[in-house]
């Protein structure tokens, strides 16, 4: 029997076939209008060495299959609309909704990025005022919203810091970088061609002052830092560090993740940094995607921001224009002027909030994760034991030691909860670590849920560990085998031959 | 004082319950290890909050200050184009549960994300005839950049990367700007006829070249002779790197067939808006050599605990979060529900459709060509093309263009701007949305300027 003639899965149950197997030969979902000028063959047109020989494989399917294919799969998967979604330094917050709608509005996302400039003046407008406005939160002198995500953002700034040391005459071939950094920071560090020097914590989960010091070298270009940290802490010594590494000639970059924590209380660019990248896909609310589109903004203290990339968009007091004339520019680092739908949803979200609700934002993440933390700490074992910002750590050391149950063990069992899990095993720093960031889009009834059904996990891994390392129960899929799909690839499709 | 907030769920009774809980006061007390001395005094200087009703009306009126593609006839293009979605496209990926998702770090409870991510790496390889794809890139300029990159790590010692003037101008400027870090060797061949020289190609490359980069069509819309680029590329060992547009796919050879060893591209064209310029996605497909080169995310089958098939992030040690500074790409965020509307899309198009769009494109913008001939526009380039051609202009360029604005036509982009040498010329895009009246009044529109 081929999967065809198999019976069809239940909404919210089993697995979706593919779409390449619900295809059948002559079935379409399109329609065009008929062709309005002479029809003249192809091959008269083109070379025919240029010319495809044979059909791409795409499913023959209707629309009603596309749909129904697309729609039962949705229903397997998880959201921030379905439920709470704590991954430590992702700030899965609430996607409010008329941000959609402002970003489908056919006068933001029916434009040509070559339009000539007198036609797009509202979109131009509004991506002037952005910029003033995460100026203003980042405390920072002007900002480019061209990079698409956080990582792209620092690969901007590393490359700023990279022109402004050689503009100076200076090669610097380092950049240091916290033990407790996003993956991404090493990686941003290394494509843009600096070596990395791991810099320690303290036992307060900051940075190692002493460390630093030693660390901080000529051939230092700068330091990367997320302030507060993936462990969720502000480090006390932001002063210090800022001097240590400026006094040696390098530079500051903020790595934006966890910027949830800070608006209205303490602005990258006060505390001494230079280079500043937001992520909008995480404090100002637009929604992730399933992976993407995200926008990563890159702001610069007035010293750093002739590096810049290009177009910014400026303003005579008569009309928006985009600037390309910025000699000391970086350049370009993708094409037209970013991921402009994503801005006008962040645009939208900030109109939304105004000063004093950001600010609300931050003191409101701030006091769910503390609350959070504390109600967990009484059955996982908690690091560092202090206030935290937007996010904190704990960690399954004490349930793996007793009772065999790893952190990824409790993580899949979350999911039987209609939780999803935190993210886990991360900062490296923290073995069996669970990085939890609730937002201040959860009300005290959906922590204190989720707090009880940790306990409850915490207990069960006492009296039924078999249970929770099977986990998870009741999920569309059962725990699946990572090793196997690395081991043997199968990452497309083949028809059955 | 505390704000009341529609996305704001805990009231100030909840807030009270949560602090005593902590034994504090006040919320203030949390923010102790924030020193005071970089501590934020005062309100930013941000405008009042909007209500709902207000937000509404205020980003409506700056949208009713753009023009759009409703509202203009539209025959602009280098890079992106102003294809038909269908209403499909836009029902799927305005579903929250793919919408409001992150990377499916749980695969268990992320399987939509998954599945239809392993869909949409196998649509790219039927498409491009490649053997494997990823999850998706930026863009078409980040997607190229990241080939000549990929093509310098595993040809060690390579560092050169040859392409043509003929490669879109933003795509040059994005490579350029990459290559600063893994310090890559930039030559620029110019363009002849509209086209890639494949001799002056052949010369610049030598035994230090990581990749030849062609795209096809290339920026003036015209066909290069990817087979012939290719060889040239691959006589020295180097890699080739075809940089297509996939709807041009259709009718167009896939670049597996002519050899290449990495596919990249815009897919903007497939199901995604103009958006003033993003987000769109970078697709990028490789050799199953290159398998594990590849940057970014890619998704695999496997089995659950039950032998059940599933889907999950595979191959990972590639990534950043694993080799961290061994990491050749950076990437970790995608435009993962970009390539979602690209799924759908070619989903919806299948295996005619997608035919019967590029054919369409193919022969509007061939009678276009044609009736601007007449009218007194000749083609700047005799090479074949596909949706996209230049046209030479005996009246500025400027004045053409403003006059069709002031019909409501938005004329082709004046190629002056990035070739000086061209500044007679606009490269003019024509999709299967053109109709042939709407081309017909371009074309007297511009007739009547002669």
């Amino acid at each position: 029997m081929t999967r065809q003639e198999t019976a069809p899965p239940r909404p919210g149950r089993g697995t979706e076939p593919l779409i390449f197997e619900l295809s059948s030969p002559g079935r379409i979902a399109y329609s065009l209008p008929a062709l309005d000028v002479p029809d003249r063959p192809v091959d008269s047109l083109l070379p025919p060495s240029a010319l495809r020989t044979r059909p791409p494989e795409l499913p023959e399917v209707s629309e009603v299959d596309v749909v129904r294919h697309f729609t039962r799969l949705s229903q397997i998967q998880h959201g921030v609309d379905i439920g709470f979604y704590p991954l430590g330094s992702c700030t899965m917050k609430y996607n409010p909704k008329v941000n959609e709608d402002a970003a489908a509005l056919p006068g933001f996302a029916g434009v040509h990025p070559y339009f000539p400039e007198e036609v797009v003046q509202g979109a131009l407008e509004l991506l002037y005022h952005m910029e003033k406005y995460l100026c203003e939160i980042g405390g920072v002198s002007r900002v480019s919203l061209q990079p698409a995500a956080g990582a792209h953002g620092e690969l901007t700034g590393l490359l700023m810091f990279r022109a402004y040391h050689e503009d100076r005459g200076e090669h610097r071939t380092k950049v240091l970088i916290p033990d407790s950094a996003h993956g991404t920071n090493p990686a941003s560090a290394v494509v843009c061609g600096y070596e990395t020097v791991e810099v320690p914590s303290d036992s307060r989960g900051g940075v190692d002052l002493d460390a630093l010091r030693r660390l901080m070298a000529p051939d230092v270009a700068g330091l990367m830092l997320t302030n507060p940290n993936t462990l969720g802490l502000f480090d006390e010594n932001m002063h210090a560090i800022a001097e240590i590494v400026h006094e040696a000639g390098g530079l500051l970059y903020y790595d934006g993740a966890n910027a949830n924590a800070i608006m209205g209380v303490a602005r990258p660019g006060d505390t001494g940094f230079d280079v500043v990248h937001f992520n909008l896909h995480k404090t100002f609310s637009t929604p992730h995607g399933g992976g993407g589109p995200g926008s990563g903004p890159v702001g610069a203290t007035r010293e750093l921001e002739p590096y810049l990339p290009v177009p910014l968009v400026d303003f005579d007091g008569r009309r928006y224009r985009l600037v390309y004339d910025r000699p000391k520019s970086i350049g370009r680092v993708k094409s037209f002027y970013g991921n402009f739908l994503v801005v006008v949803k962040a645009y939208a979200y900030i109109r939304s909030m105004g000063p004093d609700g950001l600010r609300q934002v931050s003191e409101d993440a701030v006091l769910a994760a503390n609350y959070l933390m504390r109600k967990l700490a009484e059955h996982f074992h908690l690091p560092y034991d202090r206030h935290c910002k937007h996010e904190f750590v704990v960690s399954g050391v004490w349930q793996k030691e007793r009772h065999g149950v790893r952190t990824l063990d409790m993580a899949k069992r979350l999911l039987d909860y209609g939780f999803h899990a935190p993210t886990v095993y991360f900062p490296l720093i923290v073995p069996e670590c669970f990085m939890v960031e609730p937002t201040e889009t959860e009300s005290r009834e959906t922590l204190d849920a989720f707090a009880r059904v940790m306990a409850h996990i915490a207990e069960e891994a006492r009296q039924q560990p078999d249970l929770v390392k099977a986990a998870p129960h009741t999920t569309p899929v059962k725990r699946l085998d990572e090793a196997l799909a690395a081991r043997k690839p199968n990452v497309r499709w083949q028809p059955e031959t | 004082m505390s704000v009341k907030h529609r996305y704001l769920p805990n009231t100030d009774a909840d807030r009270r319950k949560m602090l005593e809980a902590l034994g504090l006061r006040s919320v203030q007390e949390l923010f102790a290890d924030v020193p005071e001395r970089v501590r934020f005094k005062g309100t930013m200087d941000l405008p009042p909050a909007l209500s709902e009703l207000e937000l509404v009306r205020h980003v409506g009126e700056l949208a009713a200050r753009n023009a759009t593609v409703d509202g203009y006839v539209c025959f602009l293009g280098a890079g992106a184009y102003d294809h038909f979605i269908p209403s499909v496209v836009r029902h799927i990926t305005g579903r929250a549960e793919f919408y409001t998702a992150y990377t499916p770090y749980q695969p268990e409870v992320s399987q939509a994300v998954l599945q239809s991510i392993y869909e949409y790496q196998t649509l790219i390889c039927e498409l491009t005839g490649m053997e494997v794809a990823n999850a998706s890139m930026y863009d078409g300029a980040t997607a190229a950049a990241e080939a000549a990159i990929i093509s310098s790590y595993a040809l060690p010692g390579r560092r050169k990367v040859v392409f043509s003037s003929a490669l879109h101008p933003e795509y040059r400027e994005t490579l350029r700007t990459y290559a600063r870090g893994p310090k890559l060797h930039l030559l620029e061949v110019p363009a002849e006829g509209g086209v890639t020289p494949v001799d002056r190609l052949r010369e610049a490359v030598d035994d230090s070249t990581a990749c030849v980069i062609a795209q096809q069509p290339n920026f003036f819309g015209c066909i290069e002779d990817m087979a012939a680029l290719g060889e040239a590329a691959h006589a020295v060992g180097a890699h080739f790197v075809a940089c297509v547009d996939p709807i041009s796919l259709g009718v167009l050879k896939p670049p597996g067939e002519y050899g290449a060893d990495l596919t990249v591209g815009e897919g903007q064209g497939l199901g995604v808006p103009l958006g003033f310029g993003g987000p769109y996605l970078g697709f990028f497909a490789a050799t199953g050599k290159l398998t594990r080169r590849m940057p970014g995310r890619i998704a695999g089958v496997t089995v659950d605990a039950e032998g059940k098939r599933g889907f999950v992030l595979t191959l990972q040690t590639r990534e950043q979060h694993i080799r961290r500074e061994k990491a050749t790409s950076n990437i970790c965020s995608n435009e993962a529900l970009c390539a979602l509307a690209a799924t759908v899309y070619l989903c919806t198009m299948g295996k005619q459709g997608i035919r019967e769009v590029a054919e369409q494109c193919l022969k509007k913008a061939a009678y276009a060509a044609q009736q601007l001939e007449a009218a007194g526009f000749p083609r700047t380039f005799a090479a074949p093309f596909f949706k996209e051609f230049a046209v030479r202009s005996a009246v500025p360029v400027e004045r053409v263009n403003a006059a069709l604005l002031e019909d409501r036509i938005i004329g082709g982009a004046p190629l002056g701007r990035w070739y000086p040498e061209l500044a007679d010329s606009l490269l003019i895009a024509v999709t299967e949305k053109r109709t042939r009246q709407e081309i017909d009044r371009l074309v007297a529109r511009m007739g009547e300027l002669r």
